[in-house]
């Protein structure tokens, strides 16, 4: 053999050591290497754009949940009560105390600053009016001093969080040079302080020159409300249109046209479902405008499509020995189904629904089409099922409404909203990952 | 062996269990059956010789109508099981495959447990009354299995973690556990290694006694070993159908004398 391998002119083999690499070799593991070094790149770039992405939400989005509040030590007696309530202007009257107390208790702190109750309004909005109707509705309050939280305006807010300073600021109607002293005052004082920002996460969207006071709690509710109609919807009408796709349907032309439909269907853009939504359900079904049941409906329409191709694929993927051996015991075809192609398949069927519901919950077009935007989820609806018909709105919707807002305030609350909306998709794919893990199963 | 086995047949006349007559099969255009007449004796092995591609599996499959869930497939021609024929419109499949069991060329367990495995064709044919009934079913059939022995403390364990020889031998247990008539078993032993194929090369020869297997095999030897009757498959032709002893040591046609001394094939 050792011979054979030294050379062999006659047939043109030349043979040569294993140790040194031929010109070709080289070419092509310098080829490999080329490939290599593209992939880690664009893995690189990919990693890269995540982390920037990330800080920048994070950054921007973060101070959404600090929010700048003002406790005061309140107590209103009966005849005081009853003398603001005498007069013509009553709100104002009630600012008025309100000012009254604020400047005694700076003064007991030996702080002293000139204020009026307009410059009160600037910090703090209508605090008369939110006094007034604490104690129209508590009136076993009287005669006890009360804690009022009071959310400062956006200015303020922006002034602890380094949006607005003393050089930067122009005197308006929204807040002047000379409401900075007054919260430097008032933050010597201890009055004035940042807390976390339970509001925004709990409360409802605010008006448009109120950003202190928007939350994104509503908003949340209508997201769920449209989940849960959209689950009840498009798994059980997916799976059972996968199964009969795939199981029991003749191969004709007419399941290839269905089969070409559905996935085209998954490539049409959301905002036609969303036109669609708007043509059937309220124009012609007239079911309720910017209610998550219509929302739920459309995103149904949209998230078919992604639940049937993926359960349709991991049908596909369950080994057909088993439907054989199935059959074979003497299971009719839907016992072979049942009890054995769909347990089998049951991991990657939820795995794919849960995509298609986090893509579903991420969804804005569509909703804006069918009137779910930010401005309607101004309180939580009234009870689960007025849930499903009340006027809401959704997430995305939210966030895409502060975003289009012109106070720099609600521009905060878009990336805080964000982040809320991002957590709430994380966790859906950590479901998914361990429902998946959970019901793996091998043959 | 075969020796033995003639003599043996020469002792009990059987009855015929499964009668084909002039059975076509078409997959689209393609006609892949042609004009098999062939006559299954009760309480005999028989075995389905032939090249790749000949057939043969695809008439097994005909015999519980396992090939209905292929859709182009086209059968034609009389199969009477019992003297009934099977594709009458009347005859629900289900039913059938509950009398003509089948086994496999792959081991295919069910991703459950062994005891689930065995129980899942009673379960679904109402076979058990209660717990234990079921329970008695599920042993008996795994001693019918020949694999009792080896999983009596598992039952609980997955069929799928089984080697490959006790699975097939499982598959075997969940075939006979609906009280079939027929056993249908295609290329039982073509994924197993020598041993596990003596195993359950021995196990066919005890389920002989209580039913009429048919066995495909690629293996002219396993046809020899374990069958009593052998017919040979080319082309979709049934070329020879006899004694196997017969037809190893004297064929009468000359296609199966070339393929049985490896000439086509």
């Amino acid at each position: 053999m050792t011979d054979a391998s030294m050379q062999s002119p006659e047939t043109g083999r030349h043979t040569i050591s294993l140790t040194a690499t031929d010109e070709r070799t080289q070419k092509r593991a310098r080829a490999e290497k080329r490939f290599r070094s593209y992939g880690l790149a664009a893995i690189g770039t990919g990693l890269f754009f995540l982390v920037v992405l990330f800080t920048s939400i994070l950054s921007q989005g973060l101070p959404a949940f600090q929010r700048t509040v003002v406790s005061v030590d309140f107590t209103l007696t009966e005849p005081q009560r009853d003398e603001a309530e005498g007069t013509l202007f009553k709100t104002k009257a009630y600012s008025n105390l309100f000012v009254t107390q604020l400047s005694k208790e700076l003064s007991e702190r030996g702080i002293s600053v000139d204020f009026d109750e307009a410059a009160i309004e600037r910090l703090l909005g209508k605090v008369g009016g939110t006094i007034r109707s604490f104690y129209a509705e508590n009136p076993g309050k009287l005669n006890e001093p009360i804690k009022f939280d009071l959310t400062a305006s956006s200015r303020v807010d922006g002034y602890f969080k380094g949006r607005v300073s003393r050089d930067t600021i122009q005197d308006s109607r929204f807040l002047q040079k000379s409401d900075l002293d007054l919260v430097d005052a008032l933050e010597e004082a201890g009055i004035i302080k940042q807390a976390f920002n339970w509001p925004f996460i709990i409360g409802a969207d605010s008006g448009v020159d109120n950003p202190g006071g928007a939350g994104i709690g509503a908003s949340v509710v209508g997201s769920f409300f449209m989940m849960v109609v959209v689950l009840g919807l498009s798994l059980p009408i997916g799976v059972a249109a996968s199964i009969y796709l795939e199981e029991f349907a003749p191969q004709n032309k007419f399941t290839d046209l269905i089969e070409v439909n559905i996935s085209n269907l998954a490539a049409v853009p959301s905002i036609v479902f969303g036109i669609l939504g708007l043509a059937v359900f309220i124009q012609f079904m007239h079911l309720p405008q910017s209610a998550p049941l219509v929302g739920g409906l459309v995103l149904t329409l949209m998230t078919l499509p992604t639940i049937i191709i993926s359960t349709r694929a991991s049908l596909k993927a369950v080994p057909p020995s088993i439907r054989d051996a199935a059959l074979g015991v003497g299971a009719s075809k839907m016992q072979a189904v049942f009890h054995h192609v769909l347990p089998l398949a049951a991991p990657g069927i939820l795995t794919g629904t849960i995509i298609g519901l986090a893509q579903a919950l991420g969804e804005t077009a569509p909703l804006l089409l069918i009137g779910m935007v930010g401005f309607v989820a101004r309180g939580y609806p009234d009870g689960f099922l007025a849930g499903f018909t009340e006027p809401n709105s959704a997430m995305p919707a939210q966030i895409y409404t502060w975003a289009a807002r012109a106070d720099v305030g609600f521009y905060e609350k878009a990336w805080g909203g964000i982040i809320i909306l991002l957590m709430f998709l994380l966790t859906m794919n950590i479901i998914a990952i361990i429902l998946r893990r959970r019901f793996e199963r091998r043959w | 062996m075969n020796d033995m086995t003639r003599v043996e047949r020469a002792v009990d006349s059987k009855d015929i269990k499964i009668n084909a007559k002039k059975v076509q099969v078409y997959y689209g255009a393609t006609h892949a059956i042609k004009d098999v007449d062939v006559e299954i004796e009760d309480k005999t092995v028989t075995a389905f010789i032939g090249p790749s591609g000949c057939g043969k599996s695809t008439f097994l499959r005909c015999l519980n109508r396992m090939n209905d869930t292929i859709d182009i497939c086209r059968v034609e021609g009389d199969i009477l099981l019992d003297g009934e024929d099977i594709y009458d419109k009347r005859v629900d499949p289900v039913q059938l495959r509950a009398k003509v069991g089948m086994v496999f060329q792959k081991p295919n367990p069910f991703p459950k447990s062994i005891y689930d495995n065995v129980a899942y064709g009673p379960r679904i044919h109402g076979l058990a009354r209660n717990k234990s009934e079921l329970d008695e079913i599920v042993e008996k059939s795994l001693r019918r299995g020949a694999i009792w022995d080896e999983v009596k403390d598992r039952l609980d364990a997955p069929g799928t973690g089984l080697s490959g020889g006790q699975q097939q031998r499982l598959c075997i247990a969940r075939a006979v556990a609906t009280e079939p008539e027929v056993l249908l078993m295609d290329e039982p032993c073509s994924a197993l290694d020598p041993i596990a194929t003596a195993q359950v090369e021995e196990l066919i020869d005890e389920l002989r006694s209580r039913y009429s297997v048919v066995i495909v095999t690629h293996s002219m030897q396993q046809a020899a070993r374990v069958s009593q009757k052998t017919a040979f498959f080319h082309l979709g032709n049934l070329v020879e159908f006899g004694e196997t002893g017969q037809i190893f040591t004297n064929p009468v046609d000359p296609r199966t004398e070339s393929y049985i001394t490896g000439r086509i094939g």
